[in-house]
């Protein structure tokens, strides 16, 4: 007990911070949940058991196929089953087991080539036969045969990636910003501020639906990825600006910025040896929140066909299969991408929340 | 108060030119004009058009004119109220957002009413019973509702209305009340069809309203001011409801001035999903066919409204707090 | 500077001969996320009726935790009570113990503010900021008197009169914050007193005022203690308040009453250790300053650390091992007429200074 009270009387700001961070399970367990994700976006094609486009042209919205151990004559290693088609009396193309047909879980199977940390490779982590008939459907497939899962897989590069570089964006925008408004003062102050006003003068979705509808329709994927993810840290860098403008303006008047000032530091010195590391904190609380709004925001804009266009792929696009009822009634699974999306929004809110609870010294 | 008010109003006014010009520009963003896409539609479905028709028709709108003369054309029409022309309904702007923003407004108010009657009683209750096992998850409930993406939510419940609750899907009145005339009936088959599009609207603001209200009732339960009053003999409800919801509450009061026109906004896309004959799939459409005039103006309108909802807010402040004093 | 009376003048009122609150073996645990904290380790204490009684501590010795169990207002869990603390509402009537009676029932809501009151240490952030001065004293008058919102309203203006705040209809209109701390404190006097209550807790009344100020305010209570035939509960840690105001006085130690006794033997006459420290350690005019302020060496200690035998043992000059660190309960010595303190030391031949 007293080599606590050692430690947290000797303990610098960080320290302290990272100890009552530790003590937050729920935040530890987002933190590990999140960067499984993000490895995830790196080894998408090694994970995926197929490419986003492979289509199974006679397997289109097949429900999710679990994987079996036990078949009639006992017990197999892990297998799925190839599926039989027949139309119901509405005119539905149903699938269901055919139990002649099975197909054994493969480790490290050959499948679609993907390019993987810069070489092709065909290699995936499991999948079935490549020239089966049938695929891996492990949450189904969509309108046109596509695997969901390997498309999960591939709209998450997107998804979450668009949220990080966004924030980053924002942030050196709003840091920037924010710091040189505050600590200079004067007409650049006041240009921010105005500026500043202007931009949140105007509700964030409206806003971002109009900047969206202005991509060009014949621009290429790459671009219009870096025009949704610029219009989307637009409006962002804005309240971070005011956070650290007003926690500047509050520093600058403490005495330790007045002695580094007197003993002739730089304006520079001054605003990264001092400034920078005490706004530091607030910046990564608001920074943690902004991505879920990010990854909120584009998959609303995709959803409504303002964002992310074909053939690139995010949770959001994957989302417009269920804008219909009917097809949303009969074939629910289309929605485990939100699923997705939740758990993201939610373990980055958590963390966010945990880095605001360290951050805080008043509360023990 | 008044002088306050009009003062702030005066000042809004160069904010409000800018504001403007900004619309405008971000409107003609889009490359080509209305009648570039819509060409291309004819083209498509090759029925013939002539060049010179849409030449004519351009000039009747002034879209072959120098991008600042189309701005003063609009913005001369604004201060007169004439919003301009809606190339594809073909009817003045002011008119059909006029007959939408009724409904706008009742669905907004309505997910308002909806948040505070949900989250009011609830942050206070979670402050009372602070880490029990209600109180985290009702958290917990309220962190989901905020991690939903809206239009996911919104999918949700129009599958729940149609599929469990018997409703139909999508709009905001049943078949045989579409056209007609407003009668009783008709105000109760809105509110038969309301609840969905409230709630959806509503959930992501009701948690967060929340977990505000919780954490200012936790603030203000910590007072001296508390204790007072339960030295003075006061029963334990009258403490809460008097003492400290009173005051916890001022903070929520002021943003009440901004969740208006968050929730107008926050609409757009829950209607989109629904298909209600609201302004949100108006300027949807709008977006998606260079009606120039209808989207800008809608959006401009979003940011008056966001900036009054501001003033609304301070001033809303300054009623329930006798410490705030207006300059 | 402290004047140390020589002589005590009269008692102010009539000789209090019935008891108006005792405390008895008041115990009282908090319970934290790292265990239970023992604040109060059985205190005893009694005040009369009429009477003045002080009791003196350093931060952290259980004097406000005292002040709040006799209302109950602390929070309950994590703080738990036990013993006894017996108010007698009526002369001569059967007690009530307050311990035994329920927090959040009527009855407790009838005895706060109408038969006890209690004046909170920091009038600025004691009241409501967004109710009028005027309502809140009305508000105590109209919650236990049966009277009409008017009259209540006119009453409060009187009490604010009595109080001495200048243009009283016009003062209860006001906010608290339009209000100096000075007239704040007389108000949450108007507000304890408005139900002519048999006993009055004050918590630390005046720490939060200026000097002058403060001498106000406690001239203003000893007028209207005169007046009501007021018993006091003062609760200070500033020796010189309790010296112009009380007529008896209770010096508390990590959780206990250590010293008990009139004010003249307190400070002509203090008995335990601790009591002559704080008398010791504070400043006179003409003492030589060649050397440093004596002070009691050491600081108290964590309530989770409690020394074995005597809590003051380790800062205390005149320590003895074995006897002073022993374990069992420190017994109170009886020293004089009505002066105990709890000592080891049955030798009390020290007459401090």
């Amino acid at each position: 007990m007293s080599e606590i009270n050692d430690t947290l009387s000797t303990a610098g700001q960080w320290q302290l911070a990272w100890i009552k961070f530790r003590q937050n399970r729920v935040a530890l367990v987002s933190g590990v949940i999140l960067a499984l994700m993000y490895l995830m976006t790196v080894f998408s094609g090694f994970l995926a058991p197929y490419g986003p486009d492979h289509r199974f042209a006679r397997r289109p919205y097949v429900p999710p196929q679990g994987l079996h151990l036990f078949a009639s004559d006992g017990l197999h290693l892990p297998f799925a089953y190839g599926l039989k088609e027949h139309v119901d009396h509405t005119g539905r193309t149903l699938f269901t087991h055919d139990p002649e047909v099975r197909y054994t879980l493969q480790l490290f199977a050959t499948g679609d080539s993907h390019s993987f940390l810069g070489f092709e490779t065909d290699l995936h982590l499991f999948g079935i036969d490549s020239a089966a008939e049938d695929g891996l459907f492990l949450f189904g497939t969509d309108r046109q045969g596509r695997d969901l899962l390997s498309r999960i897989l591939y709209g998450a590069r997107i998804s979450l990636t668009i949220g990080l570089i966004g924030v980053t964006i924002s942030v050196i925008l709003g840091a920037v910003l924010g710091v040189t408004s505050g600590y200079f003062g004067g007409w650049v102050d006041e240009l921010t501020q105005r500026t500043i006003e202007m931009l949140r003068a105007f509700p964030q979705i409206p806003l971002w639906m109009a900047l969206s509808a202005a991509i060009p329709p014949d621009v290429d994927q790459i671009t219009s990825y870096f025009m949704i993810t610029l219009i989307l840290s637009l409006l962002g860098w804005t309240s971070l600006a005011r956070i650290v403008r007003g926690k500047v303006l509050s520093l600058r008047s403490e005495e330790f910025v007045m002695a580094a000032q007197l003993m002739g530091a730089s304006h520079k010195r001054v605003i990264f040896r001092h400034l920078i590391p005490g706004v530091l904190g607030e910046i990564i609380v608001v920074a943690t929140i902004a991505v879920p709004t990010m990854i909120l925001a584009e998959s609303a804009l995709s959803f409504l066909n303002l964002g992310i266009r074909a053939p690139m792929t995010s949770w959001g696009v994957l989302l417009q299969e269920g804008r219909n009822l009917t097809t949303l009634y009969f074939h629910q699974w289309l929605l485990l991408p939100a699923l997705f999306i939740v758990i993201t929004v939610l373990s980055f809110n958590f963390l966010g929340d945990a880095f605001r609870d360290a951050a805080d010294p008043y509360t023990d | 108060m008044l002088t306050y008010i009009v003062r702030r109003l005066l000042r809004l006014i160069p904010t409000l030119i800018v504001i403007s010009i900004m619309t405008f520009i971000i409107i003609q963003l889009p490359p080509g004009d209305f009648f570039d896409s819509l060409q291309a539609q004819l083209a498509e479905s090759e029925s013939r058009a002539d060049q010179q028709a849409f030449d004519a028709l351009r000039k009747q709108y002034h879209l072959d004119k120098p991008l600042w003369k189309q701005y003063l054309f609009w913005i001369g029409g604004c201060v007169q109220g004439d919003f301009g022309y809606s190339f594809e309904w073909r009817r003045p702007v002011a008119d059909l957002i006029g007959e939408r923003l009724g409904l706008t407004f009742v669905m907004s108010l309505g997910s308002l009413v909806f948040m505070w009657v949900v989250a009011i009683p609830i942050g206070i209750y979670s402050a009372r019973n602070r880490l029990s096992w209600s109180d985290y998850s009702l958290t917990f409930v309220a962190f989901i509702g905020l991690c939903i993406p809206n239009f996911v939510i919104a999918l949700i419940a129009m599958y729940a209305s149609v599929f469990w609750f018997g409703g139909s899907a999508g709009g905001l009145f049943s078949q045989e009340y579409k056209y007609a005339a407003w009668s009783l009936a008709k105000v109760w088959d809105l509110l038969g069809h309301l609840w969905v599009p409230v709630v959806v609207i509503g959930a992501a603001g009701t948690a967060t309203m929340m977990r505000l209200m919780r954490t200012s009732m936790l603030d203000v339960l910590d007072r001296a001011y508390i204790t007072t009053a339960r030295a003075k003999g006061l029963a334990e409800r009258w403490v809460i409801y008097k003492y400290a919801v009173r005051v916890a509450i001022n903070p929520m009061i002021s943003i009440m001035g901004m969740q208006i026109p968050q929730l107008v906004s926050g609409s757009i896309i829950v209607a989109i999903v629904l298909g209600l004959p609201t302004t949100g799939p108006l300027f949807y459409r709008a977006l998606e066919t260079q009606d120039m005039y209808l989207a800008g103006t809608f959006l401009m309108l979003l940011a008056v409204l966001l900036l009054l909802g501001n003033l609304l807010a301070d001033i809303l402040l300054a009623l329930v707090d006798p410490r705030i004093r207006l300059e | 500077m402290l004047q140390i009376p020589t002589q005590i003048e009269e008692p102010m009122t009539a000789t209090p001969s019935d008891t108006v609150l005792e405390i008895e073996d008041l115990q009282v645990e908090f319970g934290t996320l790292e265990g239970d904290v023992q604040v109060l380790r059985g205190v005893d204490l009694i005040v009369r009726r009429g009477e003045a009684v002080g009791l003196v501590g350093e931060s952290g010795s259980g004097k406000s935790v005292t002040a709040m169990s006799v209302l109950r207002l602390l929070r309950e869990p994590p703080a738990r009570l036990s013993g006894s603390i017996k108010f007698y509402g009526t002369a001569g009537g059967a007690p009530v113990d307050l311990a035994q009676v329920d927090p959040g029932s009527e009855q407790m809501q009838h005895i706060r503010g109408n038969d006890i009151a209690m004046i909170f240490q920091e009038p600025m952030s004691s009241l409501s900021p967004v109710f009028t001065v005027g309502h809140q004293v009305a508000e105590v008058i109209w919650l236990h008197q049966d009277k009409s919102r008017k009259q209540a309203h006119a009453e409060a203006e009187d009490m604010l009169q009595r109080v001495g705040i200048p243009e009283p209809a016009r003062a209860a209109k006001q906010y608290p914050h339009n209000l100096s701390g000075g007239q704040l404190q007389r108000v949450m006097i108007a507000m304890a007193l408005a139900c002519e209550p048999t006993l009055v807790i004050a918590d630390e009344p005046t720490t939060a005022l200026d000097v002058t100020i403060q001498a106000q305010i406690m001239d203003l209570l000893q007028e209207l203690r005169e007046t009501m035939n007021l018993a006091v509960l003062l609760i200070t840690h500033d020796l010189a308040v309790v010296a112009g105001f009380c007529e008896r006085v209770n010096v508390m130690y990590m959780g206990r009453v250590v010293e008990e006794a009139s004010v003249l033997d307190i400070f002509q006459r203090p008995s335990h250790p601790y009591t002559q420290g704080l008398l010791h350690s504070i400043p006179r005019p003409g003492q030589q300053h060649k050397e440093r302020f004596p002070a009691i060496r050491g600081t108290v200690p964590d309530p989770r650390q409690v020394p074995q035998g005597c809590a003051f043992g380790p800062r205390c000059d005149q320590f003895e091992a074995n006897l002073c660190d022993r374990a069992g309960p420190v017994e109170a010595v009886q020293l004089g007429e009505g002066h105990h303190a709890r000592c080891y030391r049955t030798d009390m031949a020290n007459h401090g200074g």
